[in-house]
């Protein structure tokens, strides 16, 4: 998994409340509500990051979590989403689309 | 989902964030609603980058839910740049609209940009009555093609019925053509004074017998189980609504008021940065400040803990602290209706 690449699904609100992500789905309006570990993923999921790089540079950094148990927590936290189509992972970074899609979200 | 969502709205609460906005692009339609509160004259609507900026102002205070209403919101034509730039900052967006501009491709491109949910004004399943009202021949068939087109593209539509005399009747077959159409249908009995605060149209309210018929109507009550009533302690310490909380409206203009329907000016983001607005309007801090235990007449009556009791309808009738007739009428028929009583078309109890 650490290889592996993820994104924010497109067809998603999201906002950040009170440091959690909140997350509503345009299609079944599904809500998430994600832990402050999982915000800080669902943020750095940008599509051109592995899950490696973030469980090191932001995981293990911001959480004082060793890189072992962030690792099992992060690969875990994928998983779920991924299968809810709320994170797209992929072998190879995402295309542009993705990643003017997250410009926009950082400038807000 | 109730409960998730109500942390949610409880956390917007403590942090002061503006969780859910009404904006409304534009006060120009085509249709002209008996009804109706606007004014449709365009006295110089935002342009699409002060549309913009706001946007980007809200996604930075933490607004999650964004309505986008008009007005026809369709009849400006940025409305799709709008709504894409919306969607692109992260919000959840809701339209609401008649429909009549909305043909198959229209419909295919709200879908496309992940509108969660569009609402459609239906009056009457009679075309006389729904086109009466609306003062557009054919608007009811249009807009109801409308529905069609959206729904065919998966989208989830709710039809709004507002209850006026000359359709307080039809709801029943309203929500049956909704059922048809595969979509939800809410009724509502509100009519609102103008926002000049011209008051000639709230004589088209629903009569007492009519909307004693309506809170009789045993099909409208939810199958859900009563939560016990709250304490007195409870209901006085409790806030009237969430307008001013956790939500508020924008104008085409740029002026921010506490909701749609209380039109009390708390500043305009032509002039100031919204987060300045939101912050530190000292009518805001006075509308925050109201708990039911501060409204000298609604805190001594016997309907308190039922109540729908509107501040922006009683702002509009002269004092947010007062009571609103519309929602004092309510509260009594509801506790007719409670005990089995009838009213005659002249209005006397039996």
């Amino acid at each position: 998994m650490t290889d592996v690449f993820i994104a924010r699904a497109p067809r998603l609100a999201a906002r950040k409340v009170g440091g959690e992500m909140v997350i509503l789905s345009a299609d079944d309006s599904s809500l998430y509500v994600l832990n402050a570990v999982a915000t800080a993923v669902w943020e750095a999921a940008d599509g051109r990051t592995s899950v490696g790089t973030i469980v090191a540079d932001v995981i293990c950094r911001d959480f004082e979590i060793d890189r072992e148990s962030a690792a099992r927590d992060v690969d875990e936290f994928v998983r779920d989403l991924a299968s809810h189509g709320i994170l797209r992972t992929s072998d190879t970074a995402f295309d542009n689309d993705v990643a003017e899609d997250d410009r926009s979200r950082e400038l807000a | 989902m109730g409960d998730v969502m109500q942390r949610v709205w409880d956390r917007a609460l403590s942090d002061g964030i503006p969780l859910s906005v009404h904006f409304d692009l534009t006060y120009r339609c085509n249709e002209r609603c008996v009804h109706c509160y606007l004014d449709h004259d365009d006295h110089g609507e935002m342009t699409t980058a002060e549309v913009r900026a706001v946007l980007d102002q809200l996604a930075s205070a933490g607004t999650l839910f964004l309505i986008f209403s008009g007005g026809e919101l369709l009849l400006r034509k940025d409305f799709f740049e709008l709504v894409a730039y919306a969607r692109q900052l992260g919000f959840d967006v809701k339209i609401k609209t008649n429909g009549i501009l909305i043909n198959e491709r229209a419909a295919a491109r709200i879908r496309e940009l992940g509108v969660r949910q569009v609402q459609v004004s239906i009056y009457s399943h009679l075309p006389d009555v729904h086109d009466a009202i609306t003062k557009v021949p054919g608007s009811l068939e249009r807009s109801l093609k409308a529905i069609r087109f959206l729904t065919a593209q998966g989208l989830r539509v709710t039809i709004a019925n507002v209850l006026m005399r000359q359709n307080a009747g039809h709801y029943p077959a309203v929500r049956a053509l909704a059922a048809d159409l595969g979509v939800d249908c809410t009724i509502d009995p509100t009519i609102t004074p103008k926002m000049d605060g011209d008051r000639s149209i709230v004589g088209l309210r629903v009569t007492t017998p009519q909307l004693l018929r309506v809170f009789r109507d045993k099909s409208l009550i939810a199958d859900t189980a009563c939560e016990p009533l709250a304490s007195d302690d409870e209901v006085l310490d409790a806030r009237p609504c969430s307008a001013g909380h956790t939500a508020c409206y924008i104008s085409p203009y740029g002026d921010v008021y506490p909701c749609v329907q209380f039109p009390l000016p708390t500043g305009n983001v032509r002039q100031q940065r919204f987060d300045d607005i939101w912050h530190h309007s000292p009518h805001l801090e006075e509308v925050r400040s109201i708990r039911m235990r501060d409204l000298p007449t609604c805190s001594t009556c016997s309907h308190m803990s039922t109540c729908s009791r509107c501040p922006g309808l009683a702002y509009m009738e002269g004092n947010m602290r007062g009571p609103s007739s519309a929602d004092c009428e309510k509260s009594q028929v509801r506790a007719l209706a409670a005990d089995g009583v009838t009213i005659d078309r002249e209005g006397a109890c039996a």
